[in-house]
């Protein structure tokens, strides 16, 4: 595998650009050249970035992006594990977004744990033409009788739900009054929208209408914090808990990963909101900044020394007691991150990766890849907006290239004219770069590992990093793309 | 007997459709010896009242949700026979306000054809609701479904603009599917000068005034009693009206390509025969009235 060639020039990553583009018709072009950037000096300095972002993707470019039902149900709502989440219409949707996060549960399945159960209305002709308010009160009746134990129930609406316009508000209302727990309607209709993104912003708002502010805590200390935006990927949300933990602080809630309904009702009592994905979560923090004075701050748990920086970062919002053991934690796990990077850096450093991510790990992984001696040629989003781009660039080198919404054509365009060693993305570009004989990781789901947060998360990314380039298998196969 | 010949009565709502195409095809099926089926699309299933004597007891829709699915149902289950040996079909539909009335009307149409309902028939007419407010409402006037529309109309503004909206969706699916429109049906309202209007609308829509039907209480008093006139009152003069306008649909031969017009064009043509008056005249009307008082 080659890696003698490192990044390109500006000059040269500019006209690669140009050339992929020439691959368009001329209205595509002109309009797609605008979500392509070759990271410069100046604008890393500035951070000023000017990719085009969170627009229509052009029609016929097969675009990755996702709908906001999986905004609201997969990433938001899904992992809130003491409720019922209803795929509300058509059985498709319910079954093709079961089991599709890896978002870890402690717990009972079945019994006060349901994330890993599916429950969809199956809508029918029938309920299309009368509606189907009437058999989304059945089910949530029929909910209760099957588990007693859930507390709440959220309704994600499908598409044809917002077609035929059912009240699944009034619906709501009537039933959280009948069993006594929140029925939250979710109107998250995936034709709303241009990707996931404004899935997410709906299932904020709808946690702000139901469910923020509603619970109490018994006992409040000044240590207390919420993880926001903290999925439990693969037990993200317990490799970083245990860090601020260990630092002296007490976490009210996680949200969503491995959270429940209770967690998120009380985290308005947080003294502070640590918030790992913004774009899926920022709605919520700058409410509860609004509504309650909650101050919030953005972090990043990805390889170590992004790590220590956050946890200094964090500590320096508290008093000296918890930044002296923030430096202890440091302390006490630096040999072992040291030891980590001993063992793979000589055998990943100069590697060239390629990432395309939804709205928070194309940049937020970076300082993990380069912990490790690794160089990010080319990066972009799904759906990230101007904030992600503007917070991605300046931690770029010169010449690395920034897109936005790639299609296929794009993505593989580009991973061999840059000759890349690595692509981090999603199932649906896994096996076409195994065929091309591109090592790949699976970044959204962790490809069936993780955790990839925290000090506990690097041992496992470092790990599968070297598992997935340095395989013997590369060496075996015959390309077939 | 000759090809099946699907046609679909549109309008205003209120405008008469129902009470219009059903006088006319009980004077089809009685005079003329047509076989006949009446689909009704309207949510409210009151399209075949006056043919079956009975608001209709089972509609396509409702059964449908009773049992199951439209698969589970039977066209025996739904179809039942009137005045004239005319065949009776509801598609009913939801409350207002709830569900997809649209999707109803698709799939009841399906289930129809599906069934091989229109078998041995001359004639199938649909009748549509009011307005064509999505594409659902506009399902018997795609392709393969009514190739013949009959737009019921009277002197009155707001039936004008609906007929010429209707055109526009004609229009639409002419190209497409190959629809016609038939005719404009003035169902008087003893407006001024109103056949004469219908005459012009008719003309500039590309079309012809098939009939002029007078008003006649007679119509009233047949429908208390749920009945057509044909049934009711035989030998009245206002059923040689409607024998007369089904003599000319089962004849005609105008079936064209609609030229729907501009809403200016439709507003001049109103004032020409003033059914409205412009800005400066209402002005001065008001005027002179206030000047009196």
């Amino acid at each position: 595998m080659s890696t003698t060639e490192k990044r390109l020039s500006v000059e040269k990553g500019e006209a690669l650009i140009q050339e992929l583009l020439e691959a368009y018709p001329e209205k595509t072009r002109k309009l797609r050249a605008k979500h392509f950037e070759v990271a410069t000096e100046e604008t890393i300095e500035s951070s000023k970035c000017s990719v085009k972002s969170n627009i229509k993707s052009r029609p016929g470019v097969m675009t990755v992006r996702g709908c906001a039902y999986a905004g609201s149900k997969g990433v938001v709502w899904g992992p809130i594990k003491d409720m019922v989440h209803i795929s509300h219409g058509p059985v498709g949707c319910g079954q093709y977004s079961w089991g599709t996060r890896r978002n870890y549960q402690n717990g009972v399945l079945g019994v006060d744990a349901f994330g890993a159960m599916q429950i969809t209305s199956d809508y029918q002709e029938k309920d299309i033409v009368f509606g189907g308010d009437k058999k989304l009160e059945q089910i949530c009746r029929e909910i209760t009788e099957m588990f007693p134990l859930a507390k709440g129930i959220s309704v994600q609406s499908e598409c044809p739900v917002g077609l035929i316009g059912d009240d699944i508000e009034a619906v709501g209302k009537k039933m959280t009054k009948e069993l006594s727990m929140p029925v939250v309607p979710v109107r998250c209709e995936g034709f709303r929208g241009v990707s996931q993104s404004l899935g997410h912003h709906i299932a904020n708002d709808a946690i702000r209408d139901h469910v923020m502010g509603k619970g109490e805590i018994a006992d409040s200390t000044p240590y207390d914090v919420c993880i926001i935006g903290d999925y439990n990927i693969g037990g993200d949300a317990w490799a970083s808990r245990i860090l601020l933990e260990k630092i002296g602080l007490r976490v009210i809630a996680q949200w969503t990963g491995d959270g429940t309904l209770n967690e998120v009702s009380i985290a308005h009592h947080s003294k502070l909101n640590l918030i790992h994905c913004y774009r899926s979560m920022n709605y919520i923090c700058t409410t509860m900044e609004e509504q309650y004075g909650i101050p919030w701050m953005e972090y990043n748990f990805f390889g170590p020394s992004k790590t220590y920086e956050s946890l200094r970062n964090i500590a320096s919002r508290f008093d000296q007691t918890i930044q002296d053991n923030a430096e202890r934690v440091i302390a006490e796990y630096k040999a072992e991150m040291d030891a980590v990077i001993a063992k793979y850096r000589p055998r990943l450093a100069g590697k060239k990766v390629m990432l395309l991510i939804g709205g928070l790990r194309s940049g937020h992984t970076i300082g993990a890849y380069e912990d490790l001696g690794m160089e990010i040629v080319a990066t972009g989003f799904e759906f990230a907006h101007k904030e992600e781009y503007a917070r991605t660039i300046k931690d770029l080198e010169n010449g690395t290239i920034l897109y936005d919404d790639p299609s296929a054509f794009d993505l593989e365009f580009l991973s061999k004219r840059l000759d890349i060693d690595l692509m981090g993305s999603g199932v649906k570009e896994k096996y076409v770069y195994h065929k091309m004989g591109i090592p790949f990781r699976q970044m959204h789901s962790w490809d069936y590992s993780g955790p990839y947060h925290g000090f506990d998360g690097f041992k496992v990314f470092a790990r599968d990093m070297d598992m997935a380039i340095n395989s013997p298998v590369w060496g075996l196969m015959k390309k077939t793309v | 007997m000759g090809k099946l010949r699907q046609i679909a009565f549109y309008g205003k709502g209120g405008i008469g459709k129902s009470t219009t195409s059903q006088n006319t095809l009980a004077q089809l099926a009685s005079k003329f010896g047509q076989k006949i089926m009446i689909v009704g699309c309207d949510p409210k299933a009151d399209s075949t009242r006056l043919i079956l004597n009975t608001k209709a007891q089972q509609t396509v829709l409702h059964l449908a949700a009773e049992r199951g699915t439209v698969e589970d149902l039977e066209l025996e289950d739904v179809v039942g026979e009137g005045f004239g040996g005319i065949q009776c079909v509801e598609s009913g539909g939801p409350e207002p306000g709830v569900g997809c009335a649209g999707r109803g009307i698709i799939t009841s149409i399906n289930f129809l054809e599906e069934q091989g309902a229109y078998e041995g028939l001359d004639f199938v007419s649909y009748d549509v609701l009011g307005d064509v407010v999505c594409g659902g409402f506009a399902m018997p006037i795609r392709e393969n479904k009514a190739q013949e529309i009959y737009i019921v109309c009277s002197g009155e503004m707001m039936a004008m603009y609906a007929a010429n909206n209707i055109a526009r969706g004609i229009l639409k699916y002419a190209n497409s599917g190959g629809v016609r429109l038939g005719g404009l049906i003035c169902n008087s309202r003893n407006t001024d000068r109103e056949d004469e209007l219908i005459m012009e609308l008719a003309r500039r829509l590309n079309t012809q005034m098939i009939h002029f039907v007078p008003r006649n209480n007679v119509v009233q008093h047949a429908e208390l009693r749920k009945m057509t006139v044909a049934q009711y009152f035989p030998d009245h003069p206002q059923a040689k009206e409607y024998e007369t306008l089904a003599d000319k649909i089962l004849h005609n031969d105008m079936l064209t390509i609609p030229t729907p017009i501009e809403m200016e064009e439709l507003e001049d043509l109103l004032m020409e025969f003033g059914v409205i008056e412009d800005d400066e005249t209402m002005i001065k009307r008001l005027e002179a009235k206030e000047a009196r008082a």
